[in-house]
């Protein structure tokens, strides 16, 4: 009988399921890859076959046009793998489509968690706690000093810059997968109902969004309209655009951004943003601890992002614990 | 202090120039005396309680947090007030922050025992923000951006004083800087500073990039490789008192007392101070009676805060007069430089030659043949030259067109990355601060004894900050081992390293230190076998 766990090994380029033989999230075009989510350092095109649910199915045929070989799973559906190999996909509350992936063999269970969060968050269905023995944890804001503040708080303060200068417009740079939509959903759960203003790139993902039942309210392109309509607005565009040339076609902006990075004031800076907003799609330290108090597994992997403070955590409340030395994932604009 | 403490958030995030100026005048004109005297002085200088360091703070974190989980956050955040901020455990009271006049009461009150009980208590008054800000306050430099001529010119601003009035009462007063809130703001008489020995603000120089000068506008100057200074003396007989003080405002004075006595007028002395010795100025001036020596020979006497007598007797300071702001109690500075200049020839005659000599003037029939006498100076160690337009009066700060700094070119050489640590402030949680080695050995002998890399400088400047993000992709994609917050990279990529000057050191295993080094170009093409060797830093070494 083959050693516990030796079925499944992460490698460099993502983590291998040996008698399924496929990939969960590689960094390269594989054979067969499960997919936990749309985002690009996660989900890349050319693979042969891709197993994910349908939302990231089409977020993924959005970006690559990868409709060949796709393998829809809905949420708590069991897809057979050869080998004997299953695996179940479990929402993981990190965007829309986002799932966990729960692999059984031979009596062993395993969860890859991808990216997650414990937030509620209006655009996906919440993070589901699944009892496993090995539990592959992302470690994005793994630290301490990384505690996300309640959603409604920061939108109060983008809606009070907004009020103080209605002259101006508030540009925030948000994820074009997710963080968006997400702010979106927010300010209008927060009673925000005027038209948001979109960059050209945003467009067909929050199109995407709407198809799948998230509703986002009047959106409109900012290349259709004049400085002046788009005064006392907000204007949402990708990180990469908030230093750009494009936003001079802006009255007078404000620039904000929505990340989990905008907890450290420096962070914030470096990206000259003005108005920092500490909005998150991954989980925070106190999540990533609590999650991995709640799952309780026997041992925890702890893939991409400041995987030596969680080490250290899990050391200290006697928790088996291993890096794994994933390459390929980027995590500097969430 | 929730005030002070919006104000400071409020800084940390703004870009324009003038809305800093803004919110800073708007705070000082809405907070009371002597709230916001403190709040002044510690955005333009920085305030200091003796007992509360940054390693109280660590001291205290540690107490709290796991000490690896502390060390681990702090290599991120890059800044310890901040990180302490961010990890002091919530208090179970709702905050009843003090103003930041009894903090500083309090904070001032503090002994090395009493810290470690006495500010826990402070912190637990405040929320996330006001404890950043309290700690920042406590711990001296802020570090957010603010410069002390921007809180001095949002001050004037404020209550609509001209700047260089500030700046000329500012060293002569001290914090909460009642006086100076009584005249700006009441309309109260100018502080009375004529008989202080204080400091005034130095007159800077723009680098010259590309152009020329005429020199019938411009005389040229050597600019001397040791430290700016003030010699300052004030006040009449017994009450006369003299100071020292560098470029930043800095008292120096126990530095270097041998200056101290030698000083027989009052008067305020643009100079640069140097140690004797033969490797400067080499062609010696009728008053000169010898040399200076190299900067590295005086940076053994700087930051000493009591001085030798052997140090005395083995380096002594003196003063190369570059100016004179004010004499016997007349205002030089609104004359031309050449007036100045005149006048300061005559009165070198009344200044003891041991201490002091004159920054001669560099002849030269046109600005091609001056650029040939600069090309030149490096046998001398001499910076560069220093070009002064001759009709312009003595104004505080950096005034374009008036003086140009005109360096020597730097010197160039082929180094390979070997470790990188985190940056801090701006550059918080990037690699940004590369120790770079030159072979010795030859790299490329194949029946050789194999070369080793040894470190020879250390450099954090030179780069843009999409250069910066590049470089820190490399180091975390190269790491080849880790000791704390430091990682060994496999020693793959090149750097063109500019310097000023290299000199013996002991302290180094490669036997030198490298002055101003820079990063002047990222060689990604370059092969790291392609690096210079040790032997070629050496041939460069001129004392």
């Amino acid at each position: 009988m083959a050693a516990p766990f030796s079925w499944i090994r992460p490698e460099p380029h993502g983590i291998h399921v040996g008698p399924a033989d496929c990939w969960i999230d590689p960094s390269r075009a594989v054979d067969r890859a499960l997919v936990t989510h749309g985002h690009a350092d996660h989900a890349r095109g050319g693979h042969g076959q891709t197993v994910a649910t349908p939302a990231t199915l089409a977020i993924m045929d959005l970006r690559y046009n990868t409709r060949e070989g796709a393998t829809p799973v809905e949420y708590g559906e069991t897809i057979r793998l050869p080998g004997g190999v299953d695996a179940t996909y479990i929402p993981a509350g990190h965007v829309l489509g986002s799932a966990q992936i729960l692999l059984e063999h031979a009596g062993e269970r395993v969860v890859v968690t991808g990216d997650y969060k414990r937030r509620a968050d209006p655009t996906c269905p919440p993070f589901e706690v699944t009892k496993c023995d090995i539990f592959i944890t992302e470690a994005t804001f793994g630290l301490p000093v990384f505690c996300h503040p309640p959603i409604a708080e920061e939108m109060r303060k983008l809606l009070d810059r907004l009020a103080a200068h209605p002259d101006a417009c508030v540009l925030v740079g948000a994820y074009a997968l997710g963080k968006a939509q997400r702010v979106i959903a927010e300010l209008r759960a927060a009673g925000h109902h005027d038209p948001i203003y979109l960059h050209g790139a945003m467009e067909r993902m929050c199109r995407l969004y709407e198809d799948h039942g998230v509703a986002l309210g009047e959106l409109r392109l900012v290349a259709d309209h004049t400085k002046e309509e788009m005064r006392g607005s907000i204007v949402v565009c990708p990180p990469s655009a908030l230093n750009d040339r494009w936003s001079r076609r802006l009255p007078e902006p404000i620039t904000a951004m929505a990340s989990g990075w905008m907890r450290v004031r420096q962070r914030a800076r470096q990206r000259n943003v003005e108005l920092p907003l500490v909005i998150s799609d991954h989980a925070d330290w106190g999540e990533l601890t609590r999650t991995i108090e709640e799952v309780d597994a026997q041992e925890n992997w702890i893939t991409h992002g400041r995987e030596d403070a969680l080490l250290r955590w899990c050391q200290l409340h006697q928790r088996r614990a291993r890096a794994l030395a994933l390459v390929g994932y980027e995590d500097e604009d969430d | 202090m929730e005030a002070f403490a919006a104000l400071i958030d409020a800084l940390v995030y703004t870009r324009s120039r003038n809305e800093k100026l803004r919110l800073i005048a708007e705070y000082l004109r809405a907070t009371p005396d002597p709230d916001r005297g403190w709040a002044l002085a510690a955005l333009a200088d920085g305030l200091d309680f003796p007992a509360v360091k940054s390693g109280t703070i660590r001291t205290l974190l540690k107490e709290r947090v796991d000490p690896v989980l502390w060390t681990l956050s702090r290599d991120f955040v890059g800044d310890t007030a901040e990180t302490a901020s961010l990890l002091w455990p919530a208090p179970a009271a709702a905050p009843s922050p003090p103003g930041v006049s009894e903090a500083v009461e309090l904070l001032s009150a503090m002994t090395r025992k009493s810290v470690l009980t006495e500010l826990p208590l402070l912190l637990d008054r405040l929320d996330a923000d006001g404890r950043y800000a309290l700690l920042k306050l406590a711990t001296g430099g802020m570090r957010i951006g603010i410069s002390s001529r921007l809180a001095k010119t949002a001050f004037a601003q404020a209550f609509a004083v001209p700047v260089d009035e500030v700046e000329e009462y500012w060293h002569g007063l001290h914090a909460p800087y009642g006086e100076l809130f009584a005249w700006a703001a009441e309309g109260e008489p100018a502080p009375d500073i004529a008989n202080l020995p204080t400091f005034r603000p130095f007159m800077l120089a723009h680098p010259l990039e590309d152009g020329t000068v005429d020199l019938a506008d411009y005389a040229a100057e050597w600019k001397w490789d040791g430290i700016r200074v003030q010699l300052v003396r004030a006040g009449q007989g017994e009450a006369a008192q003299t100071r020292l003080f560098s470029r930043s405002g800095d008292d120096i004075s126990a530095t270097f007392p041998e200056l101290l006595d030698m000083l027989p007028f009052p008067a305020v002395l643009d100079g640069e101070l140097l140690v004797r010795g033969s490797a400067q100025g080499g062609e010696e001036n009728e008053r000169t009676q010898g040399g200076a020596a190299s900067f590295n020979a005086l940076q053994q006497r700087l930051g000493r805060k009591t001085v030798s007598k052997k140090m005395l007797a083995e380096a002594p300071a003196f003063v190369r007069l570059y100016d004179a702001l004010l004499v016997e109690g007349e205002d030089w500075r609104p004359l031309p430089w050449s007036e100045r200049r005149a006048r300061l020839e005559t009165l070198m005659p009344r200044l003891p030659a041991s201490h002091f000599d004159l920054s001669k003037v560099v002849e030269a029939r046109d600005f091609e043949h001056l650029a040939q006498i600069r090309e030149g100076s490096r046998e001398e160690a001499i910076e560069g030259l220093m070009l002064k337009r001759r009709d312009s009066p003595y104004i505080a700060g950096r005034r374009t067109g008036l003086w140009y700094k005109w360096k020597r070119d730097p010197l160039l050489v082929d180094c390979v990355l070997m470790y990188a640590q985190r940056g801090s402030g701006k550059r918080s949680s990037f690699y940004s601060d590369y120790t770079f080695g030159c072979w010795a050995g030859d790299p490329n002998d194949p029946h050789g004894a194999g070369a080793e890399l040894l470190p020879v400088g250390k450099a954090y400047s030179g780069f843009t900050d999409e250069e910066l993000k590049k470089l820190d992709r490399h180091v975390r994609g190269n790491t080849v081992k880790r000791f704390g917050p430091v990682r060994e990279t496999d020693k793959s990529l090149v750097f063109e390293v500019a310097f000023d000057s290299v000199h013996a050191s002991k302290r180094h295993k490669s036997g030198l230190a490298m002055r101003f080094p820079r990063i002047h170009r990222i060689r990604w093409d370059k092969p790291a076998h392609e690096a210079d060797r040790i032997a070629a830093l050496e041939a460069l070494i001129r004392d």
